[in-house]
C-alpha cells in the first residue's frame, strides 16, 4: 500500500482524510485506484493534478514507479508561464 | 539513485556549458532582419481585424453585420455563429476569442472581419451593428464574492466552495499541515495584516500577431507568435473542428512573452476569417487590444498572520488568498496558496486560496504565475515581525529556512535546495551591509518556484560534413538556442559554433510542451543530451564496423570514437567529422532523436535585496541599489541566465512600483497604452547585479533548474519592504505608486 | 482618395513610394517597402521599437506620416551595418547578450546609435536617460546600457574598462 497526502480542500473527498491508502506500483495504479476507492475526487482528478513523489513532480508519467514507502502527495495541476 | 548522482553531476568539467559564446539568433536580431509575428507576409493575404465590446459586462442580443459584408473590400465577416459547438476544454479559450452569448469584458470580440485594406477593415467595423443588454458588473475581487455580485456565470461553481459567497467563486484550494492556532499560541508575536495587489500585464513589446491561410480541402498553414506552437494547432484544430494533422504551426521570432502567449487570441478567429474568405489572413493586435482583451494576470486581495517567537523562529504561518482571474475561471491561485511559504520549514502552516471571475479579462500565466503576490504578503509580513523583534529580517529567514527533508508547506518533502544557500549569500553579499542614506530604505525578501518539464521533442542530425543540426520545437524567447546548441556541443564534444538549433514547425517533430514553466532549458535540454547519445551510439557502431571490432569495445571521448581499451584493438581515433563523411557508406545519415515527456524538473528559490529611496514630499520611490541571488542549478549560458535574473527584476519592480490596470465605474480600462500603463524605463534602473548559485538538479544530467521565473517572485515583497523602512511606514497596497506612498507617510505622521 | 507620391532618400537610397495620406512613415517602412526592422509595439509613440533617424533626428516612425518623408533623409536599422560589417553597437549588442527576444534591439540600436553621434562619451545616466523613450521588457536594461558604454568606449578608441566584464569575456 502507498500513503497518499491529500490537501486540504480535497479533503471532502477522502471522508475528512489527510492521508489515505491506495494499492499501486506507479503513477497510473495509484490515479486509478484514487478514482476507485474515493469518486468524489474524480471531479478534481479530471481537472488535473500533479503527483510528487519523493520529492519530485510528476504529471503524465503513468508508469513511473512508486514504492511502497515512497512520500506521494497529490497536489493541484501545476502550470507555468 | 539522486545523491550519487548529484555529486557526479557536481564534479563533471564542462567544456562549453557555463562558457558565454554569442547567440545563433544574434546577427538576425542585432540588424532587423528577424521575422517577428507582425512581419510575415503571403500573397494576396487580407487584413483582419476584431470588433470588440466597449461594455463590461452586456448580453449580446443581435448582431447585423450585412452592411459591413456589403462593403467593396470586405472579404468575410466572422462571428460566433461561425464556429461550432466546440469540444469542452476549449469552450473556454473560443468565447474568449470571440463571444457567444454575452460580453464579459471591455474589450472581449464580438465580431471579425477580413478585407483587402487595413482602413476598408476598419470602415468594415464601423457597420457592424451590434444590440447589447447591458448588465451589471464587478471587476473588484471582494466585491466579486460577495453574495448579491453581478454574477458571470450560473452554475461554474465547484464542490469545494462553501455556501456564502457569490456565484463568482469557482474553487476553493487548502494546503497546510499542523494546528495554526495552536502555533499562533506559542509565539512571542504575531503579525495580521490585509494586502492587494493590482492586476498587471507581461508587457511583451511585440503584440499578438499571426497570418492564417485555411484552404477549401482543409488543409490549413498559420504563422504567429506564441510560446508554444503545438498548443496553438491543438487548441485550435480543436474550435475549428478539424484534424490536427491538417494544421500545421510555424512560430516566429517571439518578441516577448513572459507566459502571455501560451494560449490564442487571435489565431482561430484569423483561421475562420481565411476559410470563410478562401485568402491568406493576417491579423495584428494594437497595444490598445494587447492592454484591453489578451490575457494580464491576476488581480489580490490576500490576508497574512504569522507568530513568531522572540529568537525568531516561526510558530505558524496562515494565509488567506483571493485571485479574480478575469471572465474565465483559472486564476493562479493554487499555485500562489502553494507557494506563499514554500521557502520556510514550518511546523504549522495553512494557505486557502480562492479562484475569482469578474468582468476583466482572462488571466494568462504571467513568470511564476500566482506567486509573485502570495509571496508579497507573506515576506512583508515576516520583515515586519524580524524588524518589531529587533531580528535580522536574513538571519529569521535563515533560522526559519526550509532545508533538504523538509516537509514544504504544500505538502512534498524537498529533495536538496537553495533556500538557505541564498539567504546565508545575501547575507555574505557586500550589499546587506552597505550604508544607507536619509529617506532611504533596505528590502530584502525570497521567493520560490516549481518549475516543469511536460512533452518535448528533439532530433539532432549529423550531417555529412560533421556539423551537427537540432530541431526543437519551443519558442525560443531567452537564448534557448544558443543553450541547446551548446548542450549537444558538450556532449558531441565538437565546437560550439559547429551546432545549429533550429525551432521545428508543428510538422515536423512529435507534441512539444508550451515554452513555460521555467521549462525548455531543464527539459530541451534533457532531450537534447539524450539525442546527441544516441547519434553517438550510432556513431560508435559505426567506428566499430569500420575497424571490425564489437560495438562494445567502442568509447566517445572528446568528440571521436576511440577502442575502449588496448584489448579492443589499435585504431586511431575517428573523429565525428569523419565518421560523418563515410556515414553514407557505413549504413546511412546518423542522427539521434529524443521524444519524451520529461519530468522532475527542481524546485528554485531566489533572495533579493533592494534599497530605495523615497522623497516624503511627493512619494516617488527611486531603486538605488538591486542584487538578485537565484539558484540556477547548472548555469548553461550564464548570460542568459543573468538576463533572466535581471528581467524578472524589473518587471517585478515595475508591478511593485507602477504598473496597475484602472478601471473606471464604467467597469472599462482606463490606460490601455504604454504612456499610462508605465513599464519600468532605463532611467528608472540601477544595474541590477547578480549572483548564480549552482546547486545541481539531481533530475538532470548537468545539473539544471529553470531559472526563468523565480526571479519575478521576490521583488514586489523586496521593494515594498525596502519602501516601508525608507517611509518609516507599512505598505500594503500596489503599486507603490507616489500618491498612495504619500497619502500613507501622511497617514503615519497623523 | 488619391495616394501621395514621395521622394526620399533612405539608408542613403534615392527611394520613391505611394502612401495614403493616413499611412504613418512606420506603416510605408514596414508595408510598402519591406523594411520591417522597425516595429511596432504600440504606436503612440511610447516604446521605441520604431525608431529611425529623420535628417538624423531620432523619432518614433509611428508619430510621423509617411508623407512627411519628402525630402528627407531617413537612416532605419537596415542601414546601420556596413554590408557584413556590423556596427560597434551591433558587435556589442551581441556580446553582451544585451538582447533576448529582440523585439526592441533595432529601436534601442537606432536611438542608441543616434545618442553616440550626439554625445560620444556618455554617463551611464545620460545613456539611461537617452534610451529611456526605448522599452525593454527582457533584460532589465543592465546588459544593454553595457554593451552602449563598452560600445561608446571602443568608438572612442578605449579599451573596455569595465575590468570584471573583460574577464568574463575572456573566460
Amino acid at each position: 500500500m502507498v500513503e497518499v497526502a491529500i490537501w486540504g480542500s480535497l479533503r471532502v473527498a477522502t471522508e475528512g482524510r489527510a492521508t489515505v491508502e491506495i494499492e499501486a506500483g506507479n503513477l497510473r495504479e495509484l490515479l486509478d485506484g484514487l478514482a476507485e476507492a474515493y469518486p468524489d475526487l474524480r471531479p478534481q482528478l479530471r481537472r488535473g493534478v500533479t503527483v510528487a513523489i519523493d520529492g519530485r513532480n510528476f504529471n503524465d508519467h503513468w508508469f513511473e514507479p512508486i514504492r511502497p514507502d515512497s512520500e506521494v502527495v497529490l497536489l493541484p495541476r501545476i502550470v507555468g508561464g | 539513485m539522486a545523491l550519487d548522482k548529484q555529486a557526479e553531476t557536481a564534479k563533471r568539467q564542462f567544456k562549453v556549458v557555463g562558457t558565454r559564446p554569442n547567440r545563433p539568433d544574434g546577427i538576425d536580431k542585432v540588424t532587423g532582419r528577424a521575422r517577428f509575428g507582425a512581419d510575415a507576409v503571403a500573397p494576396g493575404m487580407l487584413t483582419g481585424r476584431v470588433l470588440r465590446s466597449p461594455h463590461a459586462h452586456a448580453r449580446i442580443v443581435k448582431i447585423d453585420a450585412s452592411r459591413a459584408a456589403a462593403l467593396s473590400g470586405v472579404k468575410a465577416v466572422v462571428t460566433r455563429a461561425d464556429f461550432p459547438e466546440p469540444p469542452a476544454h476549449v469552450a473556454d479559450v473560443l468565447d474568449n476569442c470571440m463571444a457567444g452569448a454575452k460580453a464579459l469584458y471591455d474589450g472581449h470580440a464580438v465580431a471579425a472581419v477580413a478585407a483587402v485594406s487595413p482602413a476598408v477593415a476598419r470602415r468594415a467595423l464601423k457597420l457592424i451593428e451590434v444590440e447589447y443588454e447591458v448588465l451589471a458588473h464587478v471587476t473588484d475581487v471582494d466585491e466579486a464574492m460577495q453574495p448579491g455580485a453581478p454574477v458571470l456565470h450560473e452554475g461554474r461553481t465547484d464542490e469545494t466552495v462553501p455556501e456564502g459567497f457569490s456565484g463568482n467563486v469557482i474553487s476553493r484550494c487548502e494546503f497546510g499541515h499542523g494546528d495554526i492556532e495552536a502555533g499562533l499560541a506559542k509565539a512571542d508575536r504575531v503579525v495580521e495584516r490585509s494586502f492587494r495587489t493590482a492586476a498587471t500585464h507581461q508587457g511583451y513589446i511585440e503584440p499578438h500577431a499571426c497570418l492564417a491561410q485555411m484552404g477549401p480541402d482543409g488543409q490549413a498553414d498559420l504563422w504567429c507568435c506564441t510560446q508554444g506552437h503545438y498548443m496553438v494547432r491543438n487548441t485550435c484544430a480543436a474550435i475549428l473542428g478539424m484534424e490536427v494533422g491538417q494544421l500545421r504551426v510555424t512560430a516566429s521570432e517571439i518578441g516577448g512573452g513572459f507566459g502571455g502567449k501560451t494560449t490564442v487570441f487571435l489565431e482561430p478567429v484569423a483561421l475562420m476569417l481565411s476559410k470563410k474568405a478562401g485568402r491568406p489572413v493576417k491579423m495584428v493586435m494594437s497595444r490598445e487590444e494587447v492592454l484591453r482583451a489578451s490575457g494580464p494576470t491576476a488581480s489580490t486581495s490576500i490576508d497574512v498572520r504569522i507568530g513568531m517567537t522572540k529568537d525568531g523562529r516561526i510558530t505558524a504561518g496562515d494565509a488567506v488568498l483571493r485571485y479574480q482571474g478575469g471572465a474565465y475561471p483559472g486564476s493562479p491561485v493554487g499555485m500562489g496558496s502553494m507557494s506563499a511559504f514554500a521557502p520556510y520549514d514550518l511546523e504549522n502552516v495553512r494557505t486557502v486560496g480562492f479562484d475569482v471571475v469578474s468582468n476583466r479579462p482572462k488571466q494568462a500565466a504571467y513568470r511564476a504565475p500566482g506567486a509573485p503576490m502570495a509571496a508579497f504578503a507573506v515576506e512583508s509580513v515576516i520583515d515586519e515581525l524580524a524588524k518589531s523583534l529587533g531580528l535580522d529580517p536574513l538571519d529569521v529567514r535563515i533560522r526559519n529556512a526550509a532545508v533538504e527533508g523538509t516537509k514544504s508547506s504544500y505538502g512534498p518533502t524537498y529533495p536538496a535546495i537553495g533556500a538557505k544557500a541564498t539567504f546565508e549569500a545575501a547575507k555574505a553579499h557586500p550589499h546587506w551591509s552597505a550604508p544607507l542614506g536619509e529617506n532611504q530604505g533596505r528590502g530584502v525578501a525570497c521567493g520560490f518556484w516549481f518549475n516543469f518539464g511536460g512533452d518535448t521533442c528533439v532530433t539532432l542530425n549529423v550531417n555529412l560534413d560533421g556539423t551537427v543540426s537540432v530541431s526543437e520545437g519551443n519558442p525560443d524567447i531567452g537564448g534557448s538556442r544558443a543553450s541547446m546548441s551548446m548542450m549537444a556541443a558538450e556532449e558531441l564534444g565538437i565546437p560550439y559554433e559547429q551546432v545549429r538549433t533550429i525551432i521545428a514547425d508543428t510538422g515536423s517533430l512529435g507534441q512539444n510542451e508550451v515554452t513555460d514553466g521555467s521549462r525548455v532549458t531543464f527539459a530541451v535540454g534533457l532531450a537534447t543530451i539524450e539525442a546527441a547519445r544516441q547519434a553517438i551510439r550510432v556513431m560508435c557502431a559505426r567506428a566499430a564496423k569500420i575497424w571490425g571490432i564489437d560495438e562494445d569495445a567502442v568509447v566517445w571521448e572528446d568528440g571521436a570514437a576511440k577502442p575502449a581499451g588496448p584489448n579492443a584493438g589499435q585504431f586511431p581515433p575517428m573523429s565525428l567529422a569523419e565518421i560523418a563523411a563515410v556515414a553514407s557508406n557505413t549504413g546511412g545519415p546518423i542522427a539521434g532523436h529524443c521524444e519524451v515527456n520529461a519530468e522532475g524538473a527542481g524546485v528554485s528559490f531566489a533572495t533579493h535585496i533592494v534599497d530605495t529611496e523615497v522623497d516624503p514630499e511627493t512619494g516617488a520611490v527611486k531603486i538605488l541599489r538591486y542584487t538578485v541571488i537565484q539558484d540556477a542549478g547548472k548555469a548553461v549560458h550564464p548570460d542568459y541566465v543573468e538576463g533572466q535574473f535581471q528581467g524578472g527584476a524589473v518587471q517585478g519592480i515595475g508591478w511593485a512600483l507602477n504598473e496597475e490596470y484602472i478601471y473606471g465605474e464604467d467597469g472599462r480600462l482606463q490606460n490601455p497604452g504604454f504612456l499610462d500603463y508605465r513599464v519600468p524605463v532605463a532611467s528608472d534602473l540601477p544595474m541590477i547585479d547578480t549572483v548564480i548559485l549552482e546547486i545541481p538538479n539531481p533530475g538532470h544530467p548537468y545539473g539544471v533548474r529553470g531559472v526563468g521565473e523565480t526571479s519575478i517572485v521576490p521583488p514586489l515583497a523586496a521593494v515594498a519592504n525596502a519602501v516601508s523602512a525608507a517611509a518609516g511606514v507599512r505598505l500594503t497596497d500596489l503599486p507603490m505608486s507616489p500618491p498612495k506612498v504619500q497619502a500613507a507617510i501622511q497617514a503615519a505622521r497623523g | 482618395m488619391s495616394q501621395i507620391h514621395v521622394t526620399t532618400k533612405i539608408n542613403g537610397d534615392e527611394t520613391e513610394f505611394l502612401c495614403e495620406p493616413e499611412d504613418t512613415l512606420l506603416d510605408v517602412l514596414r508595408d510598402r517597402l519591406g523594411l520591417t526592422g522597425a516595429k511596432e509595439g504600440c504606436g503612440t509613440g511610447d516604446c521605441g521599437a520604431c525608431s529611425v533617424t529623420v535628417d538624423d533626428r531620432l523619432v518614433c516612425s509611428c508619430l510621423m506620416l509617411g508623407a512627411e518623408a519628402e525630402g528627407r533623409e531617413i537612416a532605419t536599422i537596415e542601414g546601420m551595418a556596413d554590408g557584413e560589417v556590423l556596427h560597434p553597437l551591433q558587435r556589442k549588442f551581441i556580446e553582451h547578450a544585451a538582447l533576448q527576444c529582440g523585439i526592441c534591439t533595432p529601436g534601442i540600436l537606432v536611438a542608441a546609435k543616434s545618442l553616440l553621434e550626439n554625445n560620444p562619451d556618455p554617463s551611464e545616466e545620460e545613456a539611461r536617460y537617452w534610451l529611456a523613450g526605448n522599452l525593454c521588457r527582457c533584460t532589465g536594461y543592465d546588459k544593454i546600457i553595457r554593451a552602449v558604454m563598452d560600445a561608446a568606449a571602443e568608438m572612442r578608441g578605449e579599451i573596455a574598462n569595465d575590468p570584471d566584464d573583460s574577464l568574463r569575456r575572456a573566460s
